[in-house]
């Protein structure tokens, strides 16, 4: 009776926990995409500010780009910006306090807009960028400048990423997203043969003391924090490629796959060597017996047996790879430039936002464009494992 | 047993007593209100102070949100911070408690020694790429920048950059000390700290802020004397309605004791 009623509860209390751990996954996924999406809603400009030119400008809107080209003095005329030929003057709220004392603008700013609008009237050339509660808007000769939303091209082609630039951050991530999947990558092709091949050794040919000498070591750096790696990889890895490979900077795409393959290591060898170790002894004793040699065992039984806890090591290698931030932070450089190269200096995706989240402000543009950024590195992952899944099984069926 | 009582009734009434104050904001600042806080406590055990940190703009917010009774900050409070507050009826007392000075940091082996801040704009803007078109060995420029979350970086890009964006693509470090570690290891990077972390791993290059007139060496004491140009000031911010309470506290750390952990920790003294 008290069995009966013990086995009830422990199954219940299973398929409780079963399902809160689904709850809080579908919960944070459900979190990270609402926040991320909320970034096409907002406009590309500094919120709670806007433009405004003199309305004689025929100017009437303008892109992210050509305002954050405006504002670093890169355009300075507006004819580039399809207007007259004058010369840009860019003009900032805290100017105004130079012009006029603190009585004039009254005890709660109320002359301010007035004051603005004034600013304004006077010069042609002018481009002022304030808070909309103090818009002069309502005065005659300013006029406001449109500027439109965050589209999804901007975020998914965009080049240059500058999340803090005002009067507008720009928020493209395509060389995130490239430098990303170029050092996982790169970390993964290190990674892989090597992992195999030790795996292989530790499984089938090391002697049983050695064996049991090394795995735990090799699993003893799995457990290493990643900042050590990082501070590793900055000291030593760094000026080690940069001498070797003669380059200007040490801080480089390879850096950052060399440490990422050398954290992905343990992971990979500890899943595919137990999955080698778990061929049926009878498998290996028939295949030998029908005169097949060792090497040949290897790689026509132990192998295909172990192939789905092979690809689950690649999996969790891409994985630990693909997330990593602060190892990479450390060693890559974080310049956000489309790579061309190997010995380019790169910014990851986890490294971003591990650098930039404490900082942006809740709810604003930065952090919604850093949520979505983590939605895509989740798609990443979710794409990857889903397609090792196909091919694992793929295989099996074909063996079978 | 009945001393216990009497004791811990004292304690109490104490503290109720007394005025504990909160201050939070700025890591830059922090190293100077932790040690101050410390001594000040020693010699008023009355008194409670508790510090913390999180950045400028968390210790603005706190105060505008009435979280914290000072903030402490590496910049000067935005309009639109100073604008909260006003709305909420309150004005807001600035304190100026210390200065911070940015050196710009070569590697040793470079021999350059001077550069005005219009040739430091256009090597972080991307203009300049080699450092023979400042005087130096035919040698590509590597600049290293700070995260664009930091106090520092902000300060740089205002007072040397004037306004401008970095270069795209600019190396970003998350912390001083692998900045100056990526300088020391290679050698064509330039970058800036904070002049309490230049240590003989790097250069300081002299920086001229009048077109190449003068070039002058960042030390602590041409901060004082105001020559150096790249200073900033640290500022404590708290509501005028909340002087009373805060007064003994930001009195200390400007009387002579105060300013003399000021210069302890590597940082330049108000007077």
């Amino acid at each position: 009776m008290f069995r009966k009623i013990s086995n009830i509860i422990v199954k219940q209390l299973l398929t409780f926990s079963g399902a809160i751990t689904g709850i809080a996954i579908l919960f944070i996924s459900i979190f990270l995409f609402k926040e991320g999406l909320g970034l096409f809603k907002s406009p590309a400009i500094e919120e709670g500010y806007a433009l405004f030119v003199n309305s004689k400008n025929i100017v009437d809107n303008l892109t992210a780009k050509e305002i954050k080209e405006v504002f670093d003095s890169e355009i300075t005329n507006w004819h580039d910006l399809g207007g007259e030929d004058i010369e840009i003057r860019i003009f900032r709220i805290d100017e105004i306090f130079q012009h006029y004392s603190d009585e004039e603008l009254g005890e709660d700013y109320q002359f301010l807009p007035e004051k603005l609008a004034e600013v304004i009237r006077e010069d042609e050339s002018i481009v002022a960028f304030v808070p909309v509660e103090f818009a002069p808007a309502q005065h005659v000769g300013v006029k406001e400048l449109m500027v439109d939303n965050i589209t999804f091209s901007d975020y998914f082609a965009g080049k240059e990423w500058l999340p803090t630039a005002t009067p507008a951050p720009l928020f493209g991530t395509l060389p995130m997203f490239l430098g990303t999947l170029l050092v996982s990558l790169v970390a993964i092709l290190f990674a892989l043969p090597l992992g195999l091949g030790v795996a292989i050794y530790l499984s089938e040919l090391a002697q049983e003391r050695i064996r049991k000498f090394l795995k735990p070591i090799i699993e003893l750096l799995a457990g290493i924090p990643s900042v050590v790696y990082g501070f590793f990889g900055l000291v030593v890895l760094a000026p080690l490629v940069q001498k070797t490979f003669n380059l200007p900077v040490g801080e480089t795409a390879l850096t950052g796959s060399l440490i990422l393959a050398i954290m992905a290591l343990p992971t990979i060898i500890s899943v595919a060597e137990d999955a080698m170790r778990n061929t049926p002894r009878a498998m290996r004793e028939a295949s030998l017996a029908l005169g097949a040699t060792h090497w040949q065992t290897i790689y026509k039984v132990v192998i295909p047996y172990a192939k789905s806890g092979i690809s689950a090591a690649v999996v969790l290698g891409i994985g630990r790879a693909i997330g990593e931030t602060m190892a990479v932070l450390m060693v890559t450089g974080n310049a956000a430039l489309i790579p061309t190269s190997l010995f380019d200096p790169v910014r990851t995706i986890p490294a971003t936002i591990a650098a930039e989240l404490g900082e942006a402000p809740t709810g604003g543009a930065h952090y919604q464009a850093l949520f979505l950024l983590g939605c895509v590195l989740f798609l990443i992952t979710m794409v990857i494992s889903i397609t090792a899944e196909m091919i694992s099984k793929k295989k099996n069926y074909k063996d079978m | 047993m009945k001393k216990l009582v009497v004791l811990s009734l004292g304690v109490v009434f104490a503290m109720s007593q007394s005025n504990a104050q909160k201050i939070k904001g700025s890591e830059t600042v922090l190293p100077i209100t932790q040690k101050a806080a410390e001594l000040y406590i020693k010699s008023n055990p009355k008194s409670n102070v508790s510090v913390t940190g999180g950045g400028s703009g968390v210790g603005i917010a706190a105060l505008i949100g009435g979280s914290t009774d000072i903030a402490q900050a590496s910049r000067k409070m935005k309009f639109d911070e100073r604008q909260k507050i006003q709305q909420s009826g309150n004005t807001v007392k600035e304190v100026i408690i210390a200065y911070d000075a940015l050196a710009v940091i070569i590697n040793p082996d470079n021999k350059v020694t001077n550069l005005t801040r219009e040739q430091v704009e256009g090597i972080f803007t991307g203009k300049i790429k080699n450092w023979k078109e400042v005087g130096g060995e035919d040698m590509k420029v590597v600049p290293y920048s700070r995260e664009t979350s930091s106090g520092t970086y902000e300060f740089f890009k205002e007072s040397v950059l004037k306004n401008k964006n970095p270069m795209a693509g600019i190396m970003s470090m998350p912390a001083n000390g692998a900045i100056i570690q990526s300088v020391k290891q290679t050698k064509g990077a330039i970058a800036y700290v904070g002049l309490a972390y230049v240590n003989k791993d790097v250069k300081a290059v002299h920086i001229s802020y009048d077109k190449g007139k003068t070039f002058v060496e960042p030390s602590v004491k041409n901060a004082v004397n105001k020559t150096y140009p790249i200073v900033r000031p640290l500022y404590f911010y708290y509501l005028k309605r909340h002087e009373a309470k805060v007064k003994a506290f930001v009195d200390y750390i400007l009387s002579p004791a105060g300013q003399q952990i000021v210069g302890d920790v590597g940082y330049v003294t108000v007077k």
